[in-house]
Formats: structure tokens, C-alpha cells, sequence
């Protein structure tokens, strides 16, 4: 239904986006069961192969994999082979030789998933977890699923959606495929950012661009904030970390100016004081944790999707 | 491929599940304690009905919900993977209630089976019943129906079809050869 491999929000077709957002919301009612596993995936073996550190995306995926009672390996780069010199290549040929079903990939280099999926090292399942500043593709689910939750009733697309985001463009995954997901789906994206942290040709993309955040706020049905990575203020982006505050970070009065109804998103991790105050990240209008929730049951719909049926390699019948 | 037969029309399928809603009701010895589960899609429309029918006799509305077995069924890995349909278990709950399933044709046994699975997954009910509009035979699994609306012997090379208003042309139960090669659902 969605292909063999979830690389990028690219490959995604509305009809196909959509699918994923309807079996998250089948999925997200065994959350709610006291027994919060399904036999769906039992037997298959589902490796986290996480190149760079995360905590969120990683457990969330883990626990994504065992509610559908999958097994699950985690390797984390540090205190690997990975540090020994060992090659992305190799590394994959022995999860292969371990059996593994599906490979959920985290990397610091663009286009790694890709190689991965493409090479011919494994057959099964590639799904990618954020490759550099290109991707990150289940967060964009998790993201529209969100969006539609609160803005359309949790069904069909976010045709006519106004969603803004702010913040450092240009060094996120999560941007561009959240750009690109909800162009899929309808919505209408603004982009703000200081001119220094928008990418070169982002003219071409899909959205709408602003540099004045209060400009794009009272017209916005969601607004998510980006984390500045704070490692980037010694290059240059911006003057200082309380002037890219001032101008661009949400806070109380700036909730304000938003319409009572609209929500507002963070992928985390937060940097509370930043681009986001702690009173904004605290307030009803703030759906933060709920993210965290959706982004579970959007795993799980992603594996089940991935991983539910017949592999693709063996199923040459047509129609059975 | 032959045409198809109508075994069941409107006023038959009306008169069958009337008389389902009797029995449920003289089984479970009032309405007090039961839950209607249908199973996606065509077992919705019947549970649907038979909750209608019981209103009709008794003027008690019985709860109604959905149980999708997808997840639970043991086919998966033979074909390519299945869109789900929607799960929704009445808010009373199923725990010490008697679940009826409700789904429009039992044939293997394993939809049912794959729907106990389910239901011990969300809860204990007291007791589960089975409530179909039509028993094909040929059961693969030991499973057996509590309220049937109509028995029909069958050959594995037809294929019975229950239809109902709500998502096809109209109310009839229909039989037909299936084209040779092609395997039955």
C-alpha cells in the first residue's frame, strides 16, 4: 500500500498519506486497552539502527515495534563497531544475516536510508528515522496527524489548513518534511525564519516564506515551533540567543495574537526560554505531549503498513 | 461464470432477522446484559438491523459497536497488507456482558476465531454468542453459530454474498458459481 521502503514524505501520495493517518487512528484505540499489544507482527524482527543520539524517536519506535509484537534490536553508533571503522555496508550485511525484517535507520548523512534501501545489502524494510538535514519522515506523520486531529475532526486530508512554522529551516529534517506532507495533504504552509536560516531556493518549495512572525500568526490555525540548535549560535546565524528570542520565539503575548483555536506543535526537544516559552509549552493550546502519543500509534501504523502483509519479494501470485 | 442466485430477499432477510432478534432476546432472557459487536463490514449493517429489530420488540435500545479483526487474523502474510476498519466498543464496555458477534456469513470458522482473539484483548466478556445471516459450511476450526438466519449448503466453489442496502444495491442474499481459477476470499 505504501511501498516496501518510507524514505521520504516525497514518495508519498495523498491517497497514501492519508491511508497512514486512518490506521493510526485505528491503531491509537489499543493505547487506550489495558492489554496494549496486538499479534499482528509477531515473529518479525525490527532493528533500530540509530547512527546519531536520540531518545524520543528511538523508544518511540521501540515501543511502536513491541505493541505490535515485534522483536526488537536496538544499535546505537556509540560503543558499536560503528567506532571501530566498521562501514554502513557491513553493518548492514550482518543485520541481514541476522534475520532482520525491518531496519529503522537514524543518520547524520543525507541520503543514507536511501543507500540502505537501494544497495542491495537487505531485503527488508527501510524506514527513515532522520537522515541528516534531509528528512524525517515519521515526524511529519505524526505532525499531520496531529493537525487533523485538532483541525479537521481526525479524518480525511488538511485541504485549506493554515500551518506555520518557525524556526531554524534550514538545518531541519523535520521542516522539509513537513513541508512537503502537508502540501500533499492541502494545507497552506508559511514558513518564518530569519533570512539566515532559510535555505537557498526555498522560493521553490511549496509554501509561503515570511521573516515577521507576527505577521503570520493571526492568521494561522497551527503554529509549530522548531528548536534552534544552540551548537549553531557561533556561526554566525544570528546575532545573539536572546535578540533570535525577541524576534521569533513564541511566547505569551505572541499566544495572543494566535486565534483561540489554534494549537501549537514542537517536535522536541524544547529549548523552554528559546523559541518557546515555558508558558506557551505549558498552556491548553500547546500540544506537545499529545505528539508524543501520535508519534507511537503512527509507527505502529507505519510497520503494520510496512510489515502486515506478504513480502513483497515472495508474493508472486496476483489477487491472493 | 453462472449467474447468480437470489436464496434470501428483502422481506426474507427481514423476516430472518426478526426472528434472530426473537431468539437473542429468549436466549439471553431479556436485553439486560448484551453487546452487539459487528464485524466490518457487512456484520455492522446486520448488528445494526438486529438491534433495530430487538428495539421494535422489547423498546430497549441494546449497545452496538464495531470489532475489526484485521490485526488478528491469520492470514496476513498471505497477501498483500490490508487496509483497517474502524474498532468501536460501546462505552459500557464488554467486561461481564455477553458479546453477540454479528457478521453476514460464517464459512471457515477463522473471522470468529480471530474475533475471540480480539475481544480477549479488550476485556472478559461473560459470555460470547455468534450471530450470522448465514451459515455456508465447510468449517475449518471447531466454531459454531448461536443464531443463524439462514442455513445454506454450499459447495466450495460458490460464493455467498450478503448484501445490504447500506453499501450495495440493495437487501438479497445471493449465491454464484465463481469463475474457475480464481480463489475464494
Amino acid at each position: 500500500m505504501i511501498g516496501r521502503h518510507l524514505l521520504s514524505t516525497e514518495d508519498l501520495s495523498q491517497e497514501q498519506a492519508i491511508a497512514i493517518l486512518d490506521t493510526t487512528a485505528e491503531l491509537a484505540a489499543v493505547s487506550d486497552r489495558s492489554v496494549k499489544k496486538l499479534p499482528t507482527l509477531r515473529g518479525r524482527t525490527v532493528v533500530n539502527l540509530f547512527f546519531e543520539d536520540s531518545t524520543r524517536t528511538r523508544l518511540s519506535f521501540e515501543l511502536a515495534a513491541k505493541r505490535l509484537s515485534a522483536d526488537v534490536i536496538t544499535f546505537s553508533a556509540k560503543g558499536s563497531s560503528v567506532s571501530k571503522g566498521e562501514s554502513l555496508k557491513d553493518t548492514a550485511l550482518t543485520l541481514e544475516a541476522m534475520g532482520a525484517d525491518a531496519v529503522i535507520i537514524r543518520h547524520s548523512a543525507s541520503g543514507a536510508p536511501f543507500r540502505l534501501a537501494n544497495a542491495g545489502w537487505i531485503g527488508g524494510s527501510v524506514i527513515n528515522a532522520g537522515d541528516g538535514t534531509h528528512e524525517h519522515p515519521t515526524q511529519a506523520l505524526l505532525d499531520a496527524f496531529t493537525l487533523r486531529r485538532h483541525l479537521r475532526s481526525g479524518a480525511g486530508d488538511l485541504a485549506g489548513a493554515r500551518v506555520v512554522i518557525v524556526g531554524d529551516v534550514l538545518h531541519s529534517r523535520v521542516a522539509r518534511s513537513n513541508v512537503r506532507l502537508l502540501h500533499t495533504l492541502g494545507a497552506d504552509v508559511t514558513l518564518v525564519a530569519p533570512p539566515t536560516l532559510l535555505p537557498v531556493g526555498v522560493d521553490a518549495w511549496p509554501c509561503n516564506i515570511s521573516y515577521h512572525i507576527e505577521d503570520a500568526l493571526p492568521t494561522a490555525d497551527a503554529v509549530m515551533m522548531l528548536r534552534v540548535q544552540a551548537e549553531r549560535m557561533a556561526g554566525s546565524y544570528f546575532p545573539s540567543a536572546l535578540e533570535y528570542s525577541r524576534l521569533y520565539g513564541l511566547d505569551a503575548r505572541r499566544l495572543r495574537l494566535l486565534s483561540s483555536e489554534a494549537i501549537v506543535l514542537h517536535p522536541g526537544p524544547m529549548n523552554r526560554g528559546m523559541e518557546i516559552s515555558a508558558e506557551v509549552a505549558d498552556s491548553p493550546q500547546a500540544v506537545i505531549v499529545e505528539q508524543v502519543t501520535n508519534g507511537v500509534n503512527v509507527r505502529m501504523a507505519v510497520l503494520y503498513l510496512l510489515l502486515g502483509g506478504a513480502e513483497p519479494t515472495t508474493s508472486t501470485k496476483e489477487g491472493v | 461464470m453462472s449467474p447468480a442466485r437470489v436464496v434470501l430477499d428483502e422481506a426474507d432477510m427481514v423476516r430472518a432477522v426478526r426472528r434472530m432478534a426473537h431468539e437473542i432476546i429468549e436466549k439471553s432472557r431479556g436485553v439486560d446484559n448484551i453487546v452487539l459487536l459487528g464485524i466490518p463490514t457487512r456484520g455492522v449493517h446486520l448488528a445494526q438491523r438486529i438491534s433495530s429489530a430487538i428495539h421494535d420488540i422489547e423498546g430497549r435500545l441494546v449497545p452496538c459497536g464495531t470489532l475489526d479483526v484485521t490485526l488478528y487474523r491469520d492470514d496476513l502474510r498471505m497477501r498483500q497488507v490490508r487496509a483497517l476498519e474502524t474498532t468501536s466498543i460501546p462505552s459500557e464496555g464488554i467486561d461481564h456482558r455477553t458479546v453477540i458477534l454479528v457478521d453476514d456469513v460464517l464459512y471457515s470458522g477463522r473471522t470468529i476465531r480471530a474475533a475471540l482473539d480480539a475481544l480477549n484483548d479488550i476485556g472478559r466478556p461473560a459470555a460470547v454468542r455468534l450471530a450470522v445471516m448465514v451459515d455456508r459450511g465447510h468449517r475449518e476450526l471447531p466454531i459454531r453459530p448461536d443464531f443463524v438466519g439462514k442455513n445454506l449448503p454450499t459447495s466450495q466453489e460458490e460464493t455467498v454474498r450478503v448484501q445490504f442496502a447500506e453499501s450495495d444495491s440493495c437487501d438479497e442474499v445471493v449465491i454464484e458459481q465463481i469463475a474457475t481459477g480464481v480463489a475464494g476470499t
